[in-house]
């Protein structure tokens, strides 16, 4: 059973995610944050940025983690208390602000007019996540510290196609679940409006503000040295 | 110079009878879909009014368009780089669906499957949204026709400097007037809505200047709603896309005119080409308030100088598209004979929908009330004794500062606040009445009609192709339309009818939500 949730289930996740994306991509309409601010947006403020900041912020974290372990096991002393506290304020906010969210999409008429079963599903996939890692961050302490030491070398060993799934079997259970959590996240991305992530719009700071596109290549379209049987001055 | 050509068009408000045939055109081809139910890329407002969605014109509310910045250019009001990412998780300056209405529709079924009963069976209202029942109140087109009431037309943000006694002075029930303004994208040279979109989805058509939303880029981050000062851009709740007027651009590439145009029963529209030049974009929106409507007006080319004729050409603009600039109406409307301007310049995003501002009433000079006036004629209203109305021809241009619709009212609209600009083409349609009174009816002598055209510095002719191209123009007068050359461009060679009902044009795929 370990084997299957902590061997398998990644790699499965991750193949079913890169292949879902894709597949879901496809003309790119399928692709939207699916807003319900235009339907109610004052409830909305309180709920999705507590929601939105959380949740960045710990993933970051996980991620930094994961990428530099040396970084947490470095802080040492009082530093630890306060990181994880921080830590736990932004674990919090996520929480609270889906909390929020959750009541919002329960009560509101409209927005159950909007609400799939999928976005039912998720809320409560990703509250279990958040509980169990507040419960974790909270009950067993000094989670920065066990997490680089002996939980990034787990996820190091399913990153390199070797699973060494030994540490993570002694575990306590909500860790393991909180870990199980995080494959069905990752499995889940392609199904839900959890892609709207995938397509932040960075780009749009190095973007010129004003946007123009071309049916073909102006300056060559009219010119008769070049004639375009064969290839046609388009752009794109 | 970097010469382009733009479909820019002109309505003519005298002639708009408030009909809807535009509106309701334009919603049986485009948004009869769910989700944009509440969407009215086309719409007619009475002016005084608040408009859809309520006072769109105020945008302290909703801070659309672009202000200047100290640093001499300009920047987005409620979007931007900054602003649209850093409120990219909440966006408190959309407008949400409150703003414009609660889409509905009646149970009709009911009147037909309704059980034997002492009453008759009522159709109630029901939400579009979510099905249920609901109060209506508030609709697309609420304030049509109310012209003073205190809940729209005495809430319209134009009337914001004028003073208490001005705005009383309208809103008097003798006096009261009122006018249409029908409304579509404006297509501008320097959209907000496009400078808005984090995802770059929004972009204006090199070839004819047209601003679509690509559906399959789109993201839902609803920054263009915001930014566009106009409104015009739309967020659909069902599908998690912004849509916008596309100006029928199926129709415009085969030369055809838009659903709105060719349905246009007071026929007070018209489309044609534009050249102008895209290098000066960014200095003229940028320009002094006072300055900016010239301005724009100024980067419109002349079609028949040879030099931009010859620029034109190196820049890949077909034969058929400078010859349909020749023959534009909106050249002739906007650069011949000047009296068509934008809506709300001072937005800045130089919009390419021209307005003839309306004379309407023509005799709009009251008369101070006598103090031996008795009660008003139920009917007549004392007609000749200039109580209510200056019926005489005498100093018919002082006329146009008393309009019934106080010029400030005007050049808040059509001026962004500059009233001699507003005053300048009033005089001019007065001048073409009076000459055409002068040919027609001939009450009123050679001398006169000759000396109100020298006023305006208008000859005989520009008069008389005025009031044709006002009066009688035929339909091939009206849309001067260049077909897309479609053999050079393969995405524009699609059957129509197949994407009825689909994300747009490029695709044909089912509007349907994501999961």
């Amino acid at each position: 059973m370990d084997i299957l949730l902590f061997g398998a289930f990644p790699y499965v996740a991750v193949v079913v995610f890169i292949i879902g994306t894709i597949w879901r991509y496809q003309t790119g309409f399928k692709y939207s944050s699916l807003s319900s601010q235009f339907l109610e947006t004052k409830k909305l403020f309180l709920a999705s940025v507590p929601f939105h900041i959380g949740i960045l912020v710990i993933l970051t974290g996980h991620l930094v983690g994961f990428l530099f372990p040396s970084l947490f096991t470095r802080i040492g002393g009082s530093g630890i208390v306060t990181f994880e506290t921080v830590s736990l304020v932004f674990g919090i906010s996520a929480i609270v602000g889906l909390l929020f969210l959750m009541i919002r999409r329960f009560t509101n008429d409209r927005i159950k007019a909007v609400t799939t079963k999928m976005d039912v599903f998720i809320e409560f996939v990703l509250l279990v996540q958040f509980g169990l890692g507040i419960y974790i961050a909270t009950s067993l302490g000094w989670g920065s510290q066990w997490y680089a030491s002996v939980m990034v070398p787990y996820l190091r060993s399913i990153w390199m196609l070797n699973p060494d799934i030994s540490a993570i079997s002694a575990m306590p259970i909500a860790v393991q679940l909180h870990v199980v959590g995080a494959s069905l996240f990752i499995f889940l991305i392609p199904f839900s409006r959890f892609v709207h992530f995938l397509v932040a719009p960075f780009h749009y700071i190095s973007r010129p503000y004003q946007v123009v596109r071309w049916y073909w290549d102006r300056k060559e379209i009219r010119d008769t040295s070049t004639p375009w049987t064969v290839t046609r001055p388009k752009n794109i | 110079m970097d010469i382009r050509s733009q479909m820019s068009m002109v309505f003519h408000l005298d002639k708009c009878i408030g009909c809807h045939t535009c509106t309701v055109a334009c919603k049986n081809i485009w948004t009869d879909r769910e989700g944009s139910e509440y969407m009215w890329w086309n719409n007619v407002e009475t002016k005084p009014g608040t408009g859809y969605p309520t006072k769109w014109e105020d945008q302290d509310i909703y801070k659309g368009g672009w202000e200047q910045n100290g640093s001499g250019s300009i920047s987005l009001k409620g979007a931007g780089k900054r602003k649209g990412l850093l409120n990219i998780f909440h966006n408190p300056n959309l407008p949400v669906i409150g703003d414009y209405y609660e889409p509905f529709a009646y149970k009709y079924l009911d009147l037909i499957e309704s059980p034997e009963q002492d009453v008759q069976p009522v159709a109630r209202p029901v939400s579009v949204i979510t099905g249920k029942p609901i109060d209506i109140k508030m609709g697309p087109n609420w304030d049509d026709d109310l012209s003073g009431t205190p809940d729209f037309a005495r809430k319209d943000p134009n009337l914001e400097n004028l003073s208490a006694a001005e705005q009383e002075a309208m809103f008097q029930l003798e006096k009261m007037a009122f006018f249409y303004l029908p409304r579509i994208c404006n297509h501008c040279l320097n959209p907000a809505c496009v400078a808005s979109c984090p995802s770059g989805a929004i972009y204006k058509r090199g070839e004819d200047g047209v601003v679509l939303i690509d559906q399959s880029v789109c993201r839902g981050w609803r920054m263009c709603v915001t930014a566009c000062p106009y409104k015009k851009t739309y967020y659909n709740w069902s599908t998690g896309k912004s849509e916008k007027c596309v100006l029928c651009f199926p129709r415009i590439e085969v030369g055809e005119a838009p659903a709105c145009m060719h349905s246009c029963v007071g026929r007070i529209r018209y489309l044609g080409v534009m050249l102008y030049d895209a290098d000066k974009i960014e200095s003229i929106a940028s320009s002094d308030d006072d300055n900016l409507i010239q301005d724009q007006i100024d980067i419109y080319l002349d079609p028949h100088d040879p030099k931009v004729i010859e620029a034109a050409r190196a820049n890949g603009i077909a034969d058929s598209t400078i010859a349909a600039a020749q023959n534009s109406p909106v050249y002739k409307f906007v650069k011949e004979w000047k009296i068509a301007l934008p809506l709300h310049a001072e937005f800045r995003t130089l919009p390419n929908l021209f307005y003839v501002p309306p004379m309407l009433p023509v005799m709009a000079m009251v008369g101070e009330q006598k103090e031996d006036t008795p009660e008003l004629h139920a009917v007549a209203k004392n007609w000749d004794d200039k109580w209510l109305y200056d019926t005489s021809l005498d100093g018919i241009f002082g006329t146009i500062d008393n309009m019934r619709l106080p010029l400030k009212y005007m050049a808040n609209l059509f001026g962004a606040g500059n009233e001699a600009l507003v005053a300048d083409k009033l005089k001019k349609l007065m001048a073409i009445r009076i000459y055409r009174r002068h040919t027609t009816v001939g009450d009123i002598s050679a001398q006169k009609s000759a000396a109100a055209l020298k006023e305006v510095s208008l000859t005989e002719d520009e008069a008389e192709a005025i009031y044709k191209m006002t009066s009688l123009p035929k339909f091939n007068e009206r849309f001067v339309i260049p077909a897309a050359h479609r053999e050079q461009a393969l995405e524009m060679l699609e059957a129509t009818e197949e994407v009825k009902g689909n994300t747009g044009f490029g695709f044909t795929e089912k509007p349907v939500r994501g999961l």
